[in-house]
């Protein structure tokens, strides 16, 4: 089977908090081993929708999903699927830096901990700790500091850190929300760059407020206001020439 | 000149504002003094105390205190009267062995009583149980030491047929209960106080419910969960009436928990209103004051020092 084109897909998807209609039939469509954007306005729906990538918007009891979200042709809220295996395929990384009060070693081995029981070979787990780190640009700054906690790193490490650890479980897709929006200059660049650096092996989807960034940093965009998807195009054409007189607006600063 | 003239007029309108003593001003001041009192005052009270306790107890520290037999003799004799021994080892090993006992009981029930408060129950559910298990710290020890006299007694007789059921066993299941309340409250503020964004991360790595809690939660809240554990040694060490009732109160050096044993507290309570103000015996009952005080006060502090944490960049 030829991979698919679309890494994520959904069909109609509605989402509601209690009573409040967050998500109005949304059909988007994400290319594989691109970078894609979503922008819009404050409450526009766009971290709905990343949450409910990886269902991990079902924590609130309140929420409410009808429709489809397909990742690589496989419908995350089908019957038979197992929100473990979906959180696997589908890493997240949050707002914050979000790294567990454990060591900087075990919060890369958390997720490879959880989705392989048995036992960890010292050695295999020290190779699976370089490998993620290396890949996040962050081996050289921490390696001698593998054992101390990783809240104490700084914002960048710790952000840097949390994309390192959802790599060992081999993910497709990678969730990303407003994931510099707690750093400052300097470590937003050098976080975009590492966004870029994982551009191909992963799918990225990438929400973000700062429109520069998502003009620099990535290579689709999806333009939404209040909870529809209005206008998804390469990235350079919509700042270029958007069709819809709201994205043209909105990228304007003329609301936001 | 007019500069000058302004500088000095608002220099003076200045000063007489904060000058002005009324009625908010002295209320202020008497605010300030009872909230001191009232803060120094717990330090003065526990100095007075351990003052008092020592003062009664000096006399038999300096003249007749024997650390070899204190420590080493379980005979607790001081009503003999040619020759009075003053063996705490039985006391010692009776207190310890049932607050040990009631540790067993307690510390799962009070775990798991706090995880699933704070992990599992929601709304409704989750204040009903709070409210409940709060109530519970509030039932009266002798209440307890009665159901360990008139419904345990009985029930461990028969069920384990033996002669008498007032023993470590019983004494240690109620103390047990009894701590537990207050152990699971302290355990639920320590795992309420763990950020959600721990769980949110470890659960968005496609954690389970139980795997957030043995590898997140639990660890993040251990200093707390310990000082929970602390607070409950510290509580069963104190207790003294239902031990009293529930533990047979009779000097001896237990070799099964169906042995009859007598607690420190339970003897300074059954023994003082029998002893004469300032003899022998009266300081000794107060030297087993002492005691308690400094190992209670050994506790609490640990506990207090282990909530704190001892924050290390190492974990």
């Amino acid at each position: 089977m030829a991979d698919p084109v679309y890494a994520i897909e959904t069909e109609n998807l509605n989402l509601w908090y209690g009573t409040f209609q967050a998500l109005i039939d949304v059909n988007l469509k994400v290319r594989r081993g691109l970078i894609t954007s979503l922008i819009g306005p404050s409450g526009c729906g766009k971290t709905t929708i990343l949450r409910s990538i990886n269902r991990i918007n079902e924590r609130l009891g309140y929420v409410r999903t009808t429709g489809k979200i397909c990742v690589l042709d496989t419908n995350i809220y089908g019957e038979d699927i197992e929100i473990s295996q979906v959180r696997r395929h589908v890493g997240m990384v949050f707002q914050r830096p979000n790294p567990l009060p454990l060591s900087v070693r075990e919060n890369v081995l958390f997720g490879y901990r959880i989705h392989n029981t048995g036992k960890l070979a010292k050695q295999q787990a020290d190779e699976i700790v370089e490998q993620a780190l290396r890949q996040v640009l962050l081996w050289d700054h921490v390696k001698d500091r593998l054992n101390r906690k990783a809240t104490l790193l700084s914002l960048e490490e710790q952000q840097k850190l949390c994309i390192a650890r959802l790599l060992p479980v081999k993910p497709s897709i990678l969730l990303m929300d407003e994931p510099c929006s707690a750093l400052d200059p300097e470590a937003t660049a050098a976080v975009e760059e590492l966004i870029w650096d994982l551009r191909g092996t992963y799918t990225i989807l990438i929400v973000t407020h700062n429109m520069a960034q998502a003009r620099r940093a990535s290579d689709e965009c999806i333009f939404m206001l209040m909870g529809k998807l209005i206008e998804h195009s390469k990235t350079e054409d919509m700042f270029v020439t958007p069709s819809r007189k709201e994205t043209a607006d909105y990228i304007e600063g003329r609301y936001g | 000149m007019i500069m000058n003239n302004i500088t000095s007029a608002d220099n003076n309108r200045r000063r007489a504002s904060a000058d002005r003593r009324n009625m908010d001003w002295y209320l202020d001041l008497l605010v300030r003094f009872l909230v001191f009192i009232g803060g120094i005052s717990a330090i003065i009270f526990i100095l007075g105390i351990f003052v008092f306790i020592t003062s009664q107890g000096i006399g038999f520290l300096l003249d007749r205190f024997d650390i070899a037999e204190f420590f080493g003799s379980p005979l607790w004799r001081p009503t003999s009267e040619e020759h009075p021994t003053y063996g705490a080892l039985a006391l010692i090993v009776g207190t310890a062995s049932i607050t040990g006992f009631a540790m067993l009981v307690s510390v799962p029930f009070s775990l798991g009583a706090a995880i699933y408060i704070a992990e599992f129950a929601q709304g409704k559910v989750r204040e009903t149980l709070k409210v409940l298990v709060e109530l519970l710290a509030a039932i009266p020890s002798v209440v307890w030491g009665f159901i360990g006299l008139s419904i345990m007694n009985p029930f461990i007789i028969k069920l384990f047929n033996i002669p008498v059921g007032l023993n470590i066993l019983n004494a240690g299941i109620i103390l047990g209960l009894m701590a537990a309340p207050i152990m699971a409250t302290i355990a639920e503020d320590a795992l309420k106080a763990v950020p959600d964004t721990y769980r949110e991360a470890a659960e968005a790595m496609g954690a389970t419910r139980w795997q957030v809690i043995s590898r997140v939660t639990l660890p993040s809240a251990k200093n707390g969960l310990m000082a929970a554990v602390l607070l409950g040694v510290g509580r069963g060490f104190g207790e003294t009436m239902a031990v009293l009732m529930a533990s047979g109160h009779s000097v001896n050096l237990p070799t099964s928990p169906f042995d009859s044993v007598r607690a420190l507290t339970a003897t300074i309570a059954a023994e003082l209103g029998e002893t004469a103000q300032g003899s022998e015996h009266y300081q000794a009952l107060f030297t087993l004051g002492i005691f308690l005080f400094i190992v209670t006060f050994i506790i609490n502090l640990t506990a207090d020092i282990v909530v704190r944490g001892i924050r290390k960049g190492n974990i």
